[in-house]
């Protein structure tokens, strides 16, 4: 398992607007947004009675696009490992919507939008926001769409972190939340990263406090040292050591130079400039800055009534090379869940590939998603 | 249901909350859980939480050799170490964990001096293989095993107070009678309630 199933080929995103003028989104905050436009995905058919319905929440730099393709095969969605007709997340017998991220750059609105209040991008003017108010998006987008109420939720790191919320936020409407090598708090560790990554992107000469889109070029040097810098965190010590070593790129005797010489250097560099094609800056610190902030078990008292209000079931993973977000993050989501009665299972996952696991076909991992999927389908079906 | 099963859940008052530590399928959880209890798995084998999961039975991959350092202290209303004794490296840290996340606990475990078993080592000089035993001494995962007498006594030096006990015999099913009187001799097995 893992590596079977097969894949649903070619498929397109779908745009719509969700607040406008007149009904703005409303933050956390308790600032406002509109319009909102949300770009979304769906996969399968969608059962008559909604029994069906899953939703997907990306990570840091996903997009709508979780499976299947945009007309070239060799380049399927970010977790077109796990879902698709057959595979653990089954097409064949589920409904899946994976939308793109409020603040996020690949059709839903964010700091590179226009604010029509300007005529202009939004930048930094763009309000910041917390996991809640991704929640509450995708919320919005499920009511649209005539859906109240959601088989599974699933998730990899800050995927999963939106899992989480939505059984704080919608405790009647998600039945199984699937939270996979995420955290319910960042380290100050992980919380460092962040900032190193942000003051890249920050004092890049190109970024004019976030207003770089009408100047021609952006701050591609910041981000490509934010992206490059990230992944070294998303592959384990192991992974990198297999993949590259100390392996010397196109040649086999060291240039003894500054430049890029070590393949590692390559790959980090080839990661860095690919995403610059996909991603906006100004998104990458807004989405690094929700993370930091997430910290939904913070108050005792508001944690126990929550969680006694929800009805969802959790299946919590983590990886055990994954240092990233590491298994004591998912074991403390674990313990906070299990303190309050929360019905939920955990496994950590054998896996050398770090933090990336989440989107790999590591075949323990996607037997235990399968598993549980199965049971929670096969209890609605009864 | 499995009559060892039966002791255990005649045990469990209705609307626990229930740990089972080293549940493997989740077959008797999945039992407590279809009688109205609440219930939670620790198992360590990756087959056994996979069947966990099929069945829909809540279950957390651990090794309860590592204490139960996730869990809060009486977090749970029983806590179940079924036919699981014999297996662990460090029982009476198992037992001490139990009474810290649990107000009572249920133990079941094979009584190695069981007449049978003493028999085969005494005739045929080799290590006994039961039902309740199944394995060759080179593969076998129950490497405490213990007697109804050894058991008592670790009991008692950690504190704990027999509350309940079910013998068993060789096909699971309580037994009384001429068992109960010489128990760590007649008995296949045994089922203890406990409290601290």
């Amino acid at each position: 398992m893992g590596t079977t199933g097969r894949t649903l080929g070619l498929v397109e995103t779908q745009r719509v607007v969700l607040f406008t003028e007149d009904d703005p989104l409303v933050l956390d905050s308790g600032e406002t947004i509109a319009p909102v436009e949300v770009a979304y995905e769906t996969y399968g058919e969608r059962a008559a009675d909604d029994r069906n319905v899953v939703v997907v929440c990306h990570a840091l730099t996903g997009d709508a696009n979780a499976a299947g393709h945009h007309g070239d095969p060799t380049r399927p969605g970010w977790w077109d490992t796990l879902i698709g007709p057959g595979k653990p997340v089954d097409t064949d017998r589920l409904f899946v919507i994976s939308t793109n991220l409020l603040g996020g750059c690949q059709g839903t609105t964010g700091p590179s939008s226009v604010n029509p209040a300007t005529g202009r991008p939004y930048g930094l003017t763009f309000p910041l926001f917390t996991v809640s108010d991704l929640v509450r998006v995708q919320r919005a987008l499920l009511s649209r769409l005539g859906i109240e109420s959601v088989l599974a939720a699933v998730g990899g790191s800050l995927g999963g972190m939106q899992v989480l919320q939505w059984a704080l936020d919608y405790p009647d409407d998600l039945e199984h939340g699937i939270v996979v090598c995420a955290t319910a708090r960042l380290s100050a560790q992980n919380i460092a990263f962040s900032a190193v990554a942000r003051a890249a992107i920050m004092n890049d000469p190109d970024f004019h406090d976030g207003d770089y889109y009408e100047t021609g070029r952006g701050p591609d040097h910041g981000l490509s040292v934010a992206r490059m810098m990230a992944h070294i965190t998303y592959l384990s010590e192991e992974s990198m050591r297999q993949k590259f070593g100390r392996r010397i790129q196109d040649r086999d005797e060291p240039r003894f130079d500054l430049g890029v010489d070590f393949q590692v250097e390559s790959y980090l560099q080839h990661q860095g400039k690919v995403f610059l094609d996909r991603f906006d800056a100004n998104s990458y610190l807004y989405l690094t800055r929700v993370m930091d902030y997430f910290d939904p078990f913070a108050d005792r008292d508001a944690t126990r009534d929550r969680l006694k209000a929800t009805a969802t079931k959790f299946l919590v993973l983590s990886f055990d090379t994954d240092w990233r977000f590491d298994s004591s993050h998912s074991r403390a989501i674990v313990r906070t869940l299990t303190a309050h009665r929360v019905p939920v299972s955990y496994r950590e996952i054998p896996s050398p590939h770090g933090h990336d696991s989440f989107l790999l076909s590591v075949p323990e991992y996607h037997r235990t998603v399968a598993a549980y999927i199965d049971r929670a389908l096969a209890e609605r079906e009864i | 249901m499995r009559p060892d099963h039966d002791v255990i859940a005649s045990m469990v008052p209705l609307g626990a909350r229930v740990l089972d530590l080293g549940c493997g399928d989740g077959l008797l959880l999945d039992e407590l859980i279809s009688r109205g209890a609440d219930g939670l798995g620790l198992e360590i084998t990756d087959e056994g939480v996979v069947a966990c999961l099929q069945r829909g039975v809540p279950v957390l991959q651990a090794d309860i050799d590592e204490g139960l350092g996730d869990l809060e202290d009486g977090s749970f209303d029983i806590v179940i170490l079924s036919l699981t004794l014999q297996a662990v490296h460090h029982p009476a840290l198992v037992l001490r964990e139990m009474a810290r996340v649990g107000r009572k606990s249920i133990v079941s475990f094979p009584n190695f001096a069981h007449w049978r078993l003493r028999t085969q080592l005494a005739a045929s000089g080799r290590m006994p293989v039961s039902p309740l035993l199944p394995y060759s001494w080179y593969e076998t995962p129950n490497i405490r095993l213990c007697s109804i007498t050894d058991f008592e006594v670790l009991a008692r030096a950690e504190g704990f107070v027999v509350q309940q006990r079910v013998l068993l015999n060789e096909g699971g099913h309580p037994e009384g009678g001429l068992v109960g009187r010489v128990p760590n001799l007649l008995a296949a097995g045994a089922v203890y309630l406990l409290s601290r």
